[in-house]
């Protein structure tokens, strides 16, 4: 095994329980409209820097564990965060060479088709949609994704 | 995985469209399993307790510094509460007694050979969790649950009123809907008039709406609203909420009705799990005359609302 071919799984399963910790923590109801979706922040990050890690299995139980914290319907956050990580995946050589300001824009759109993804989920389920706060979160996801990258850049040898 | 050359890594990429396609198709069936036939609850009971030792760690700061103030309490302000409670208590009693007559002057009324007991039979203290469900929705966690005995559909009051029904038990804690949820509808009345309708959540602790009254209908600010007795999941008789404003358009067939629900909502972390007499005339109606078989039942509200 070369040094290069390292995963970094341990830094990969503790920022995603960070996160996933992040996203249950009380705020204050202005606060909690523009939360960012942490967790699937952390996610988008692992699969376009090191894909091979966790492949789809890891944002398959990452979606779970949201579903199961946030009382929906089992799968729901699953089939996003897979179809996300999917994506990302798939292109992840041509996002990782782009510079900053434009990953952030790429990480606006992804959590915007997340955000669009669990919508028409909670609509075939039943569930109301009166809610248009719901597509405030996609933007300060988009905003924190520097900060996000660059913290979790130090935590393994980018590639 | 350890494919440090191009044919690897070639391969590995290839195979993500299989694996996704799996993925995709194992969410989508327990999706459809979750939704349909309720068949993953045992799961769905495995989960949650997987998942209380997060919440309980999440919870444990704000835990600690309530512990904390408790124990910073000084001596005279515990003495000070102590007072306001005796004085609150005596007030109480004092009205118990006034109720205790009342109770049998109505079963007098209703030609009833005795006094009938309180509706309510037993009652189980709970805590709220500080952990945030999802952002738009109107839930909480609270730390009893079905090795306590509670149960799908229980009534959770707070101490102002009524606040809202378990939605889904685990074994140490269980989810709870609050009425201020936009899926929620309570069947209430107006104490005043009588008149009959639904409370409907808004997705707002402050707020909730009357949308199904006509235009000249009984209703003003301030009537307070209890709970009807109707629906099979709340007893009759419990405060709700106070109306806040009454909108009538002579335009509209409906009146804009809203109210603030009594119960602290945001602010109570302290309910109490209620369990009823059956059979009491003031007890919700058995289950199975009002809703579908327990197998076709899917929404936990009283009243579903239909989808939109």
């Amino acid at each position: 095994m070369n040094a290069r071919a390292v995963e970094p799984r341990a830094a990969m399963l503790f920022s995603s329980f960070v996160a996933l910790i992040f996203q249950v923590v009380p705020l204050p109801a202005g606060l909690s409209i523009v939360r960012p979706a942490f967790l699937v922040i952390v996610v988008l990050y692992w699969s376009i820097s090191a894909p091979r890690a966790g492949g789809l299995f890891f944002p398959f139980l990452c979606g779970l564990a949201l579903d199961v914290f946030q009382g929906a319907v089992l799968g729901e956050h699953g089939l996003a965060l897979v179809t996300v990580a999917f994506l990302a995946i798939r292109f992840h050589l041509l996002i990782r060479n782009k510079p900053l300001f434009e990953q952030a824009l790429i990480a606006f759109a992804a959590l915007a088709f997340y955000e669009f993804i669990v919508w028409c989920i909670d609509g075939f389920s039943g569930h109301t949609l009166n809610a248009g706060l719901r597509w405030l979160h996609p933007i300060t996801g988009g905003l924190l994704w520097p900060v996000v990258s660059g913290v979790l850049a130090r935590t393994h040898r980018p590639r | 995985m350890f494919g440090g050359t191009g044919r690897a890594v070639q391969s590995r990429v290839a195979a993500t469209g299989l694996s996704f396609t799996f993925y995709a198709t194992l969410a989508v069936i327990l999706m459809f399993l979750d939704q349909r036939g309720h068949w993953l609850d045992y799961a769905r009971y495995g989960l949650s307790a997987a998942a209380y030792p997060v919440q309980l760690a999440v919870n444990s700061p704000s835990a600690a510094w309530h512990w904390l103030r408790g124990i910073a309490a000084t001596r005279a302000t515990l003495q000070q509460e102590n007072s306001a409670l005796r004085a609150e208590n005596r007030a109480l009693e004092l009205r118990t007694l006034r109720i205790e007559a009342l109770e049998s002057e109505n079963a007098k009324l209703r030609a009833l050979a005795a006094a009938l007991p309180d509706v309510a039979q037993k009652w189980l203290p709970a805590e709220v969790l500080n952990v945030e469900l999802s952002t738009l929705r109107q839930r909480v966690v609270i730390n009893k649950g079905a090795s306590s005995g509670v149960f799908k559909g229980q009534a959770v009051l707070a101490s102002g009123g009524l606040m809202g029904q378990v939605m889904r038990t685990g074994p140490w804690s269980s989810e709870v809907i609050l009425i201020t949820d936009p899926e929620h509808a309570v069947p209430v009345q107006v104490l005043r008039s009588g008149l009959r309708t639904i409370a409907v959540g808004q997705g707002n602790s402050g707020v909730m709406t009357l949308p199904y009254l006509p235009v000249n209908s009984d209703i003003k600010v301030d009537d307070l609203l209890v709970t009807s007795g109707l629906g099979g999941v709340f007893p009759a008789g419990y405060p709700v909420a106070r109306v806040t404003d009454v909108g009538r358009d002579p335009g509209q067939p409906l009146a804009q009705v809203h109210a603030q629900p009594l119960a602290a909502i945001d602010r109570d972390r302290e309910v109490s799990l209620v369990w009823f007499m059956p059979g009491h005339p003031a007890a919700p109606a058995p289950l199975e005359e009002v809703a579908p078989p327990p197998g076709l039942a899917s929404a936990p509200q009283a009243v579903p609302t239909e989808p939109k």
